[in-house]
């Protein structure tokens, strides 16, 4: 087996320094019962050339170099090529949770900088060093409002990712947080009546998510205002990171979770993605997940080290601020790479680019036929479009051109019949564009 | 003194120092180029009104050399698998194989998105498929997901899975019992799951006591949390019998399979009554650590909890082809939106396929092997506080050096001079000053050699200059951290100078 480095000679020499007949003398204390007689009933080993034979024929199977309008939580944004070079070298990927600060500042000064760009780009104090995700990172994010306020209940949008909410069903059911759900207006913004209706004296948390899941920004402030006139607190999700660079960032949250996916991670399917909790100062300890600090050595140099974890499960055990461990480290450090390579400017660029896809798309849909819907609140790069036809018939016919289209909506919201949920990203063409609107219209 | 003779793996070198990304900035500078737009410009204050953002604060603006170069000279001050043996017990810190790293590449299966249809997805899908049999295959259970991001998300799930079996039943129960070996991650997850936590003492060998299990298995009891072998590297000798004493009182074994890398090709869970377990695929599977996840941690069951997985799951349709099922009505619910960590999936899987049957079973044994000759070549050198036979792992006690003041966490400093990264300091808790040891498989004799020398030369400098070790590393680009200040002052992110002088 090559990776493997022992011949079977220094295996016979280890046996016997050890005084060990053979290798089955250290399995003995499994019971003779258990233990295996065969092999496992698994492929045989395979050759390096053939793994590599059998993943390119799943690849060419995976709808490789289709155009898509898929957004809904995941997108597809241009990853330059940098990312993939820095983050293969192996002292970042085959190194561990940086637990030894004196050979892992490395990895504990690109955390830092990773915790200060979101704390930048969201407006809060402090960010975590990742979550797994956005969907786990909303749940974890209502359960710290939970600890903040001493309250039990929490509330959440109906314009939140419905996998989002259905993550937090899982997660809060056991711990005794009822959580009431609050439906969107006609403009696809929440509805501040229902929002009102849906927070008691008791209520924790609420989680909106802008740009909501149909792409639309949601008023923060006025949202704020009732959230906040009741004692609870505001948490804003945000899955589309992009949108940060043209879009302002949550001034009035009191705690922000984002899925930073956006920012160079491969869709792949659907993971591994880059979750971040962000929030203000007075806050910070009651926050899941690691963190790290500035702090100095012995001479007074500068350095980086795990901090406050006292909050987390290794020391705290049963009474610690979640049970998370692993958090998704080189997925961070993915995203710090793609924010330092578009920068101030850049960011700002990319997500205009964003806006005028989507804009642009979105007026051709109206052109050939199409009925944009929640109009009238500003939309970043999603946009909702209802249809004569069942957009599941709308896509088959895209498909045969190599392009996948929007995501129907039905299937989460059965009132919104042939809508559909579209994405531009910098990298949906415009031909790919105009190839969508004509089959929109009909 | 501090770097002497016997220090043969390593030897000090330039590195580069490198500031905050943030000072290397100033305006203007770009590391990034935009095709031309191909669709009419917009003014984004018109479209977005009032929230359209000016500006992005202290964002960096930096070339792309310069990018390159800070994360490059970043990654030199990290120690990795890649350099040499990195014994951290529990964590299994095993080669990374490259072909791995290629294939989640490859641009169908990097780009696939999470919702595009079905029929065009089943390579994906098979990935998945074939991934979730294996993995049934290797623990011998009935039934897996393999939606949870890391091994505490697989324990969450899994728990979470007993609770609603158990509810299902009439009874959800109250209580977990926990071994005081276990990792810190079962008892948070119990009480993430609405369980209150009951520890459950060990032996003099390391092991569950059965008296004691029988006497605190009741009716509340609604799941043991073992890790097996447990975290001592001691493979639970009675276990059918411990899955015995909680079946007879309608409790079930949840196996932590964090040390599963032990076990594969040798024995399987399911065969000896384990209920359900997660994998770490970042440990057992060989997939990247990557400096603290991603992970994935798929939960596996026997058909009893099978109708209580997370939804969806793969299944394999009328018309042939493979999909997802989202009917499952007794699901506990989703624990991550869409798959799991789909790229360490895939990474898992070309690891099982580049080992076989075969690779695997050897891959268990010479992991097993490693430790024991690690133990043999130290016993007496450091304490040996459990003398059970031990598999992949083995912990000391720092209680010979602890004569002259030193700490577990001490000689680890020292080891790192050395050219080792520490074993596990102070973990776990059963041990007073553990120093827990896992070499993997994935070292040769010479790098053991070198180790087990350095691990000597350790002891001996304990006793005749202590103060050499109380007082490493002496090699590393920094010493000693003030982890207090750290603590009681947290700077947490970087501010302009201006401002931070301000503050």
């Amino acid at each position: 087996m090559r990776y493997l480095p022992k011949s079977q000679s220094d295996r016979e020499i280890m046996l016997h320094e050890i005084g060990a007949k053979s290798i089955d003398d250290l399995f003995a204390a499994i019971p003779a019962e258990y233990r295996l007689k065969g092999d496992l009933k698994i492929p045989r080993q395979y050759a390096e050339s053939e793994i590599v034979e059998f993943f390119r024929q799943r690849a060419a199977n995976s709808a490789q170099g289709y155009a898509t309008f898929l957004g809904a939580g995941a997108y597809s944004h241009y990853r330059p090529v940098v990312i993939d070079a820095l983050i293969s070298r192996g002292e970042f990927f085959t190194a561990y949770t940086p637990y030894q600060p004196e050979i892992a500042q490395g990895t504990l000064q690109s955390i830092f900088e990773f915790q200060s760009m979101i704390c930048e780009l969201t407006g809060m104090d402090v960010a975590n060093a990742s979550m797994y995700d956005g969907s786990t990172g909303a749940a974890e994010a209502l359960m710290m409002a939970a600890r903040i306020t001493g309250r039990s209940k929490g509330a959440v949008a109906a314009t939140v990712h419905p996998e989002y909410r259905e993550v937090i069903t899982t997660y809060t059911r056991y711990q005794g947080m009822p959580i009431a759900t609050f439906s969107y207006a006609k403009n696809g913004r929440v509805d501040l009546d229902t929002l009102d209706m849906a927070i008691d004296d008791d209520t924790a948390g609420v989680l909106i998510q802008s740009p909501n899941f149909f792409g639309t920004l949601e008023d923060i402030a006025a949202i704020a205002d009732i959230v906040h006139s009741k004692g609870a607190l505001l948490i804003v999700s945000i899955a589309e990171a992009v949108s940060l660079g043209i879009v302002k960032p949550p001034a009035q949250a009191d705690i922000v979770s984002m899925e930073a996916q956006s920012f160079g991670v491969p869709l792949g399917f659907g993971g591994p993605y880059c979750g971040v909790i962000a929030t203000h100062d007075k806050f910070v300890r009651q926050m899941p997940g690691r963190l790290v600090g500035e702090t100095r050595d012995r001479n007074g140099k500068r350095g980086f080290v795990l901090t406050l974890s006292t909050r987390e499960q290794h020391i705290r055990r049963e009474k610690a601020t979640s049970n998370i461990c692993t958090n998704q480290a080189l997925v961070a450090l993915m995203c710090s790479i793609f924010m330092t390579v578009y920068g101030r400017e850049g960011l700002k660029e990319l997500a205009t680019h964003n806006l005028a896809k989507a804009h642009y798309a979105a007026e051709q849909f109206k052109k050939a036929g199409a009925t944009l819907l929640f109009e009238g609140a500003p939309r970043f790069n999603e946009f909702v479009v209802q249809t004569k036809t069942d957009p599941y018939a709308i896509n088959d016919k895209l498909l045969g051109q190599q392009i996948i289209g929007g995501f129907p909506l039905k299937k989460f919201y059965p009132e919104l019949q042939n809508a559909s949920l579209w994405c531009c990203t910098e990298t949906t063409a415009k031909a790919s564009i105009d190839a969508a609107a004509k089959e929109v219209g009909l | 003194m501090n770097l002497n003779e016997k220090i043969r793996k390593a030897t000090t070198h330039i590195s580069q120092n490198e500031g905050l990304i943030f000072e290397k900035s100033s305006p203007g500078k770009k590391g990034y180029k935009l095709p031309p737009l191909d669709v009419p410009e917009v003014d984004p204050s018109q479209l977005l009104g009032g929230q359209a953002r000016e500006d992005l604060g202290e964002m960096p603006e930096v070339s792309e050399i310069e990018i390159i170069r800070h994360y490059t000279r970043l990654s030199t001050w990290n120690y990795a698998v890649d350099h040499g043996m990195y014994p951290l017990g529990s964590c299994t810190m095993k080669y990374n194989p490259r072909v791995n790293e290629y294939v989640a590449r490859l641009m169908g299966l990097a780009e696939a998105h999470p919702y595009q249809p079905e029929r065009v997805s089943q390579g994906a899908l098979r990935i998945l498929k074939m991934l979730s049999e294996q993995l049934v295959e290797i623990t011998g259970m009935d039934a897996i997901t393999l939606q949870p991001a890391a091994g505490a998300h697989g324990e969450l799930t899994g728990i979470l899975m007993v609770r609603a079996y158990l509810e299902s039943r009439g009874n959800p129960r109250k209580k977990i019992l926990i071994p005081d070996s276990a990792h810190g991650t079962n008892p948070a997850t119990a009480a993430m799951s609405g369980y209150t936590v009951e520890n459950l003492k060990s032996n003099a060998a390391g092991m569950v006591d059965i008296a004691s299990l029988e006497a605190q298995v009741n009716a509340d009891v609604a799941a043991l949390m073992l890790t097996n072998p447990n975290t001592l590297g001691v493979f639970e000798q009675e276990i059918h019998k411990i899955a015995d004493v909680l079946h007879a009182k309608g409790a079930l074994l949840y196996m932590d399979g964090a040390n599963m890398n032990a076990l594969v090709g040798k024995v399987r869970p399911g065969d000896f009554g384990t209920d359900v377990l997660h994998l770490n695929l970042h440990k057992t599977f060989s997939t990247p650590h990557g400096g603290g996840g991603p992970g994935s941690g798929p939960v596996a069951c026997k058909k009893i909890l099978e109708p209580f997985l997370p939804a969806p799951v793969v299944i394999s349709k009328k018309d042939g082809t493979l999909g997802f099922d989202y009917n499952r009505p007794k699901s506990i619910g989703r624990v991550r939106m869409f798959y799991g960590n789909f790229g360490m999936h895939i990474r898992a899987l070309a690891y099982i396929m580049a080992n076989g049957p075969d690779g695997l079973r050897q891959t268990t044994e010479d992991a097993v092997l490693n430790a024991n000759y690690i133990r043999k070549k130290l016993e007496g050198v450091y304490d040996l506080p459990y003398s059970t036979p031990t598999m992949h792992e083995v912990v000391f006690s720092d209680r010979i050096q602890s004569s002259k003041g030193l700490k577990t966490g001490d000689i680890a400093k020292r080891l790192i001079d050395y050219g080792f990264h520490p074993y596990t300091v102070s973990f776990p808790l059963v041990v007073h000053g553990a120093l827990m040891i896992e070499p993997t498989e994935s070292e040769s004799k010479e790098e053991l050699d070198q180790f087990i020398d350095a691990m000597k030369a350790i002891a001996e400098e304990a006793q005749q200059h202590p103060e050499i070790i109380a007082s490493a590393p002496h090699n590393t680009r920094i010493s000693r951290l003030d982890e207090t200040t750290a603590a009681r002052k947290p700077v947490l992110r970087w501010k302009p100078q201006s401002e931070a002088v301000a503050k």
